[in-house]
């Protein structure tokens, strides 16, 4: 009988701690409302068979216990039966499935008309890149790496002169306006992940991955890094700033050009190689 | 398919075979040692595989504690931590979990369910263990060696896997493992070929396929499956090796280490992963298949019912083993491929879910109009059903590609997997082994120390896990050593960390109770009998308890009947077994 009785507090148990749990989603500041509603479907359908399943479990355990004289039926199949919940099962899956790819198509569809902006990751530091105003990056490769080009931006093409460079800085973004993120790592793999913004993707040395969102709410988001790369995994922070237009054009024109930051490498290496040569 | 009692005519050969093949030991080390016995080298890998799996065991708890008091615990600083989960997780998914169900279960079952003499190739199978033995200890041997063992997660992802910002990734930590990953898959191709060969041709005379109890099914798909899988996890370990030795660059592209312009280049770190999958994925099911066959067994013999839809229960387990092959990619929705390919693995993975669904129904539809008797094997069941379910379902979250994205790489996802592929298979491992204990040893294993295993063990492990999902809801990622000052996290979510971590250390606890048990009621159990359960499989109606070598005696088992007679209307008792010729009630032919 306790059996009975526990197997029925698991199963009410857990709905009550799901409905009265103060550990729940971030409130949302992107345009991913879609996603939390898919949760919620599948919440309701998944917990509605999780309950069901074990109440019958516990009332099978109730009603058919041994005891003494007592026999089981005989009964190898029941076609009807296979079949019938067969199909329903199918609905139920079709019904989270279905929701789940055509908000899938969204995810992976860029709007038109999208800015783009550049993040990229390295152990254990978050920069950021974006167009100057030309409104095009330049291109990157990661063996142009190194003094003054921590990022591997080709200095040889134009589009990339006026590019904004935010090194372990913040990110701001304009609220209201979608956003492509390029993401690249110059390292190992690492992933950009602000849970407010339901978004995320992996980083990987050597390619070039995406997602896109368009903020909703203005404020300030901390930016943590979801793929384990390496002891200071924990320790890669950033922030991300959601601003309303003004704010965001005053902070755009605080930001150095990838020019400007070369200038000022080559005039600190020149002071810096004229008072020790043994560089 | 033939009914075998239409021919037995003299056209078949007399039943007593002479066992001449088998290598019959001359020693005290050939028998207990250097065996060639199943059961021998079954309890060696089982023994072996507990070992290893308390090392695993311990190591998380010494995550827990850092989880949950961070900062208290000095010696748990982030290489640490990053070791122990590596250790931890692939400990338990490999050389444990693997290990135990095929190797151990595997060696102990086939041949007595079959109603076979031993396995197909005895030396091959002995082989089997020591080579598994040797992996366990290189394996090991990352703990004492420089720079100790890998901390690159138990995906082992390059290129930080094999680079100098992971522990162990420019010293020994990477290599031990990787070299310890090749000796198991060999060790394992030797163990695997012989339950898979001695499935198809060791069968005893009238042990059609469609007899066969449904334990033999879910071991041989799941060793079909792992011989197909480990091959991707070989290659992959081998090209990383070469990565890492010889410099070459399949998984490294161009990469600026630390400010350091590394000489590698034009490798592809995705690829791995592919590579990875889809070994892992099938991996899951290598694990749960064998889980799914023997719990069916568990709730069939304690409710005293035939397994309702055996049919339908043997096609669903050959078709997840045959779609598991085609789902991989859900573990990368947010890997950085191309994103399209979500479409084709959310609907592959989802459809897994309709064949696991009907198993499930068929569970519960088995103890219905059953005559449940609660014994500890259909405790361990039924413990099984509830967190099967609930772990099966949120697998449902993760397999939906956009709700994946949220979630991926937080906490839901180790609550989740925790839930599915480590506590539902290990309750049915506790369950199997309070069932088979008394065929192995003769003895019965001590009923309250196993009641008390069992209730901390089910309500400690849904407690555990069951509220970590909500961590992951909340947006806590997972693989951090600690969480430190994060705007978004509450402090109540440190207060139910805890709370997490003194559960694991009291189911922790139960298992030394239960490894306590086993030594216990090796001497002092109750006398089990040949067949304490009234089971009809042939593994119980061997004529000696333990099984002597060679299993039968002079004469092989021939069977009449499925392995499911139970309460047949109008036989004289509850159970048929499979080696008794009709008898007092009808009989029935599942592939008819």
């Amino acid at each position: 009988m306790a059996v009975v009785l526990i197997l029925v507090f698991v199963a009410v148990g857990s709905v009550v701690f799901h409905l009265f749990s103060p550990w729940w989603w971030t409130p949302i500041a992107s345009n991913w409302n879609y996603i939390d509603n898919t949760i919620i479907i599948t919440f309701w359908i998944t917990g509605f068979v999780f309950v069901a399943v074990v109440l019958f479990v516990a009332y099978c355990v109730f009603r058919f216990r041994h005891r003494p004289g007592n026999r089981a039926a005989y009964e190898p199949e029941n076609k009807k039966l296979e079949v019938w919940l067969a199909s329903v099962t199918s609905i139920g899956v079709a019904a989270m499935l279905a929701p789940g790819l055509f908000v899938w198509h969204q995810f992976v569809t860029v709007p038109p008309g999208t800015t783009e902006v550049e993040v990229v990751g390295q152990q254990w530091l978050w920069s950021f890149r974006l167009p100057g105003a030309d409104g095009k990056l330049g291109t990157s490769n990661t063996r142009a790496i190194g003094d003054g080009n921590a990022l591997g931006v080709n200095p040889d093409d134009a589009n990339g002169l006026d590019d904004l460079i935010i090194e372990g800085g913040e990110l701001h973004l304009p609220v209201g306006k979608p956003v492509k993120m390029l993401l690249r790592s110059v390292d190992v793999l690492h992933d950009f992940y602000v849970p407010e913004f339901r978004a995320k993707m992996d980083m990987i040395p050597g390619m070039e991955t995406y997602f896109w969102f368009t903020p909703t709410r203005t404020g300030t988001f901390e930016v943590l890094c979801a793929e384990l790369c390496g002891t200071g995994h924990p320790q890669m922070r950033g922030t991300v700033v959601v601003d309303n237009e003004a704010d965001y054009q005053t902070w755009l024109q605080e930001q150095q050009t990838f020019t400007q930051l070369l200038a000022a490498r080559q005039e600190q290496t020149t002071i810096a190689s004229s008072t020790s040569s043994s560089k | 398919m033939v009914d075998i009692r239409s021919d037995a005519s003299e056209a078949i050969p007399p039943s007593e075979v002479e066992d001449v093949e088998l290598y019959h030991p001359k020693s005290w080390w050939t028998k207990y040692v250097f065996s060639q016995d199943a059961k021998i080298i079954a309890i060696q890998y089982s023994m072996t595989a507990t070992a290893i799996g308390m090392v695993a065991l311990v190591l998380s708890w010494l995550m827990r504690l850092q989880l949950g008091f961070p900062g208290t615990f000095d010696f748990i600083d982030a290489d640490h931590y990053y070791q122990f989960i590596t250790m931890h997780g692939m400990i338990m998914v490999i050389y444990l979990l693997t290990a135990l169900f095929l190797g151990g279960f595997g060696n102990y079952l086939i041949p007595l369910m079959v109603g076979a003499r031993d396995m197909v190739f005895p030396y091959a199978n002995m082989l089997s263990y020591w080579l598994y033995l040797l992996a366990v200890l290189v394996l090991a041997a990352g703990f004492f060696a420089p720079g100790g063992p890998t901390g690159a997660g138990w995906t082992l992802y390059p290129p930080q896997a094999i680079l100098s910002g992971t522990p162990g990734g420019k010293d020994w930590g990477i290599l031990l493992m990787l070299f310890s990953l090749i000796l198991f898959i060999i060790g394992f191709t030797m163990g695997g070929l012989n339950y898979v060969v001695t499935v198809l041709q060791g069968r005893a005379r009238g042990m059609t396929l469609m007899r066969m109890p449904l334990t033999i099914w879910g071991i041989f798909t799941a060793t079909v499956m792992a011989l197909l899988a480990f091959p991707a996890l070989f290659v992959a370990a081998v090209m990383m090796l070469f990565d890492r030795l010889l410099g070459t660059s399949f998984f490294m592209p161009a990469i600026v280490e630390m400010g350091e312009q590394l000489q590698q280049g034009g490798g592809s770190p995705i690829l791995f992963q592919h590579l990875f999958w889809f070994f892992g994925h099938p991996e899951v099911y290598i694990v749960a298949l064998p889980a799914f066959g023997i719990v069916s067994d568990l709730i069939s013999t304690h409710a005293r019912k035939n397994i309702f839809g055996y049919r339908m229960m043997v096609w669903a387990i050959v078709i997840i083993g045959a779609l598991s092959f085609i789902v991989w990619a859900h573990h990368m929705y947010v890997s950085g491929m191309n994103p399209k390919f979500g479409f084709f693995f959310a609907t592959t993975t989802l459809i897994i879910a309709v064949p696991t669904a009907i198993k499930v129904y068929n569970w519960v539809l088995t103890l219905w109009r059953g005559d449940i008797h609660l014994s500890l094997p259909m405790l361990f069941a039924l413990a099984f059903i509830v967190t099967f379910v609930n772990g099966g379902l949120t697998g449902l979250f993760l397999g939906n590609v956009v709700v994946d994205v949220p979630l991926s790489d937080t906490m839901f996802v180790v609550a989740h997997f925790h839930m599915v592929m480590g506590v539902a298979p290990i309750l049915v491992i506790f369950g199997a082994i309070y069932h088979w204990y008394p065929k192995v040893t003769g003895r019965m294993l001590n009923e309250a120390m196993g009641q008390i295993h069992f209730w901390v063990t089910f309500l400690g492990a849904y407690l555990i896990f069951f509220p970590m999902h909500y961590l992951g809801l909340l947006g806590i990622p997972r693989r951090y050593h600690e969480l430190g000052e994060t705007a978004f996290i509450p402090e109540s979510a440190h207060t139910l960390n805890a709370f997490i971590s003194v559960m694991a250390l009291t189911v922790g606890a139960a298992q030394i109770l239960f490894l306590f048990n086993l030594v216990w009621s090796l001497k002092k159990g109750r006398e089990a009998g040949g067949n304490p359960w009234r089971a009809t499989t042939l593994e119980w109606q061997t004529p000696q308890t333990p099984p002597a070598h060679g299993n039968w005696g002079k004469e092989l088992p021939i069977v009449y009947r499925w392995a499911y007679d139970y309460s047949v209307p109008g036989a004289a008792e509850d159970f048929i077994p499979q080696n008794q010729p009709g008898l007092g009630g009808p009989t029935r032919e599942a592939a008819s």
